[in-house]
């Protein structure tokens, strides 16, 4: 294993992407993810890579719709006003099937917001973003290293489904540093045969295109989208689960929460509480079976989230709502204590 | 043995690399490491600071809200976070910039004149690393002898010739008996 270095978590998504091949990024700055681009900037005109801050966040995405169109690993990064704006791209890539990494250092919300953590951006990332019948696969890194091993499963799973993807992180995860490994094995090259990359009066011309008028054909190509969500459903989906054996109450948290509830959940353990944490990694697709399975012997659940409750209801559908579920939170850029954490835990042994 | 440390000041102190250097030499010794800062507008004159924690199991949530040892290098940090500490728990107050004394009697308080040492000495900008060179005597946090491999992972390459001249500010604080 290499040595590890104290990085930060957007300096480690920026060189995880490096070191997966990615030779073209295009970015807008806002805090708190401006560290991808910086590090980006310094690195890429060494490498022969593409730096490029474009005018805005709408044109940055649409260059990244353009390179993954010709077949390259390519990302862009913002926080959670730049991604709105970046959301009528994504629908089109998601409508022409393009992979890319896009990374969403998440701030608090609506609007302009705040520029402190926050998970609010849930529903915005795991219902799709924009507009039309679609999704994005969603990784959700809990520590610096997994900012660089989402990075890397991110590339891969675009690549490998045709589908973009988005990594949602937060202002904590993006600021803070860790000791991070850099070993990492690029994820294998895909054929893409698809891509625009000029026929060479060879073959037929390739289109990758959203666009079509005929509502029959435009069906066929939303089914068979979703038969890849279903197989990336059954194949692909990632979760944590902590002290969940002999669980009687089982929180459910992700990212800078997740951290938090472990807090939270080795005091509430020190009492003799038998509580334990499922860890969705992947927020689409959602963890529902170790939930569903949770339900058989957990009494109930809390979902611990930066937002008004966004997760909560995706708990509450995985386990069919057969226990009562209740949300511990904060917003607006503030953190949950574990101490905030461990009275819900304290509560819910109550009930 | 988990360790959590707060470091508060203005911004341009040096708060967050002499908890980056804290930091770095948790990792150098194996240790579970993490370093968050405060971040947003702050720049030279505001007001900074970052958690950094030190462990020998998985760090849970990175961020300090009762720390083990603050490290204030202003009054509106040691006004904020002197409640905060955990009983039993050191602060170490940098006294050339902060008149008062302490309020809590339930942990140990060093006031070290960082800011007044580093101007005599001809290293104006390292009242830092003097304080934290008193951290280190005070604490087990980390032990003296490895300060230097931890500098020089976070002195760039560059910068070789300030590695010296950060050694002399810690030598001080590390000496200092006030």
């Amino acid at each position: 294993m290499s040595e590890k270095v104290l990085m930060k978590g957007n300096e480690a998504i920026a060189e995880a992407a490096i070191l997966c091949g990615c030779r073209h990024y295009y970015g807008y700055p806002i805090t708190p993810q401006t560290e991808v681009a910086a590090y980006m900037a310094k690195r890429m005109p060494k490498i022969g890579g593409v730096f490029l801050q474009a005018e805005s966040e709408i044109a940055a995405i649409n260059m990244v719709i353009g390179t993954a169109a010709a077949g390259c690993r390519v990302m862009t990064s913002s926080s959670s006003p730049g991604i709105s704006l970046k959301s009528e791209g994504l629908s089109y890539m998601a409508g022409c099937d393009l992979p890319a990494l896009v990374v969403n250092v998440q701030r608090g919300g609506p609007g302009l917001g705040g520029i402190q953590p926050s998970q609010s951006d849930y529903f915005q990332a795991t219902r799709g973003g924009g507009h039309g019948d679609y999704h994005m696969i969603v990784l959700a890194p809990a520590s610096v290293q997994e900012m660089a091993d989402m990075t890397v499963k991110g590339f891969e799973l675009a690549d490998k489904y045709r589908i973009p993807c988005m990594l949602l992180a937060d202002g904590t995860m993006g600021q803070m540093m860790e000791p991070v490994s850099l070993d990492i094995t690029a994820p294998e090259k895909i054929e893409k045969p698809w891509a625009v990359t000029g026929t060479g009066c060879k073959r037929a011309h390739n289109v990758v295109n959203s666009l079509s008028l005929n509502p029959e054909e435009l069906e066929n190509w939303n089914m068979e989208r979703f038969e890849r969500y279903k197989k990336l459903a059954e194949e692909e989906t990632l979760y944590e689960e902590y002290c969940m054996d002999d669980a009687e109450i089982c929180v459910v948290a992700f990212g800078i929460a997740a951290r938090v509830s472990k807090n939270a959940i080795d005091a509430a353990r020190a009492k003799g509480v038998k509580v334990g944490m499922v860890r969705p990694i992947t927020l689409y697709p959602f963890p529902k079976a170790p939930l569903l399975k949770a339900a058989e012997h957990c009494k109930s659940f809390i979902s611990v989230e930066l937002s008004m409750g966004q997760m909560i209801e995706d708990v509450e559908l995985a386990i069919r709502c057969k226990r009562p579920v209740t949300l511990c939170n904060r917003t607006g850029g503030l953190i949950p204590t574990p101490e905030q954490v461990l009275d819900s835990i304290l509560k819910a042994n109550e009930m | 043995m988990t360790t959590k440390i707060l470091f508060a000041g203005f911004g341009g102190q040096g708060i967050l690399f002499s908890g980056k250097f804290l930091a770095y030499e948790g990792l150098l010794e194996g240790r579970q490491v993490s370093w968050l800062p405060s971040y947003g507008p702050e720049m030279r004159g505001g007001t900074a600071n970052c958690s950094v924690i030190l462990s020998d199991t998985p760090v849970g949530s990175p961020i300090v809200n009762n720390p083990d040892v603050l490290i204030a290098m202003n009054l509106p940090s040691y006004d904020k976070y002197e409640n905060a500490v955990e009983k039993g728990g050191k602060v170490f107050v940098d006294s050339s910039l902060i008149a008062r004394g302490a309020v809590r009697e339930d942990v140990n308080t060093y006031f070290i004149p960082a800011t007044r040492l580093a101007s005599e000495n001809g290293m104006p900008t390292l009242a830092n690393m003097i304080i934290l060179g008193k951290v280190i005597k005070e604490t087990s946090v980390i032990p003296f002898e490895n300060v230097e491999r931890a500098l020089r992972k976070v002195i760039s390459a560059k910068r070789a010739d300030m590695l010296d001249i950060n050694m002399k500010a810690l030598k001080l604080g590390y000496d200092y008996e006030g």
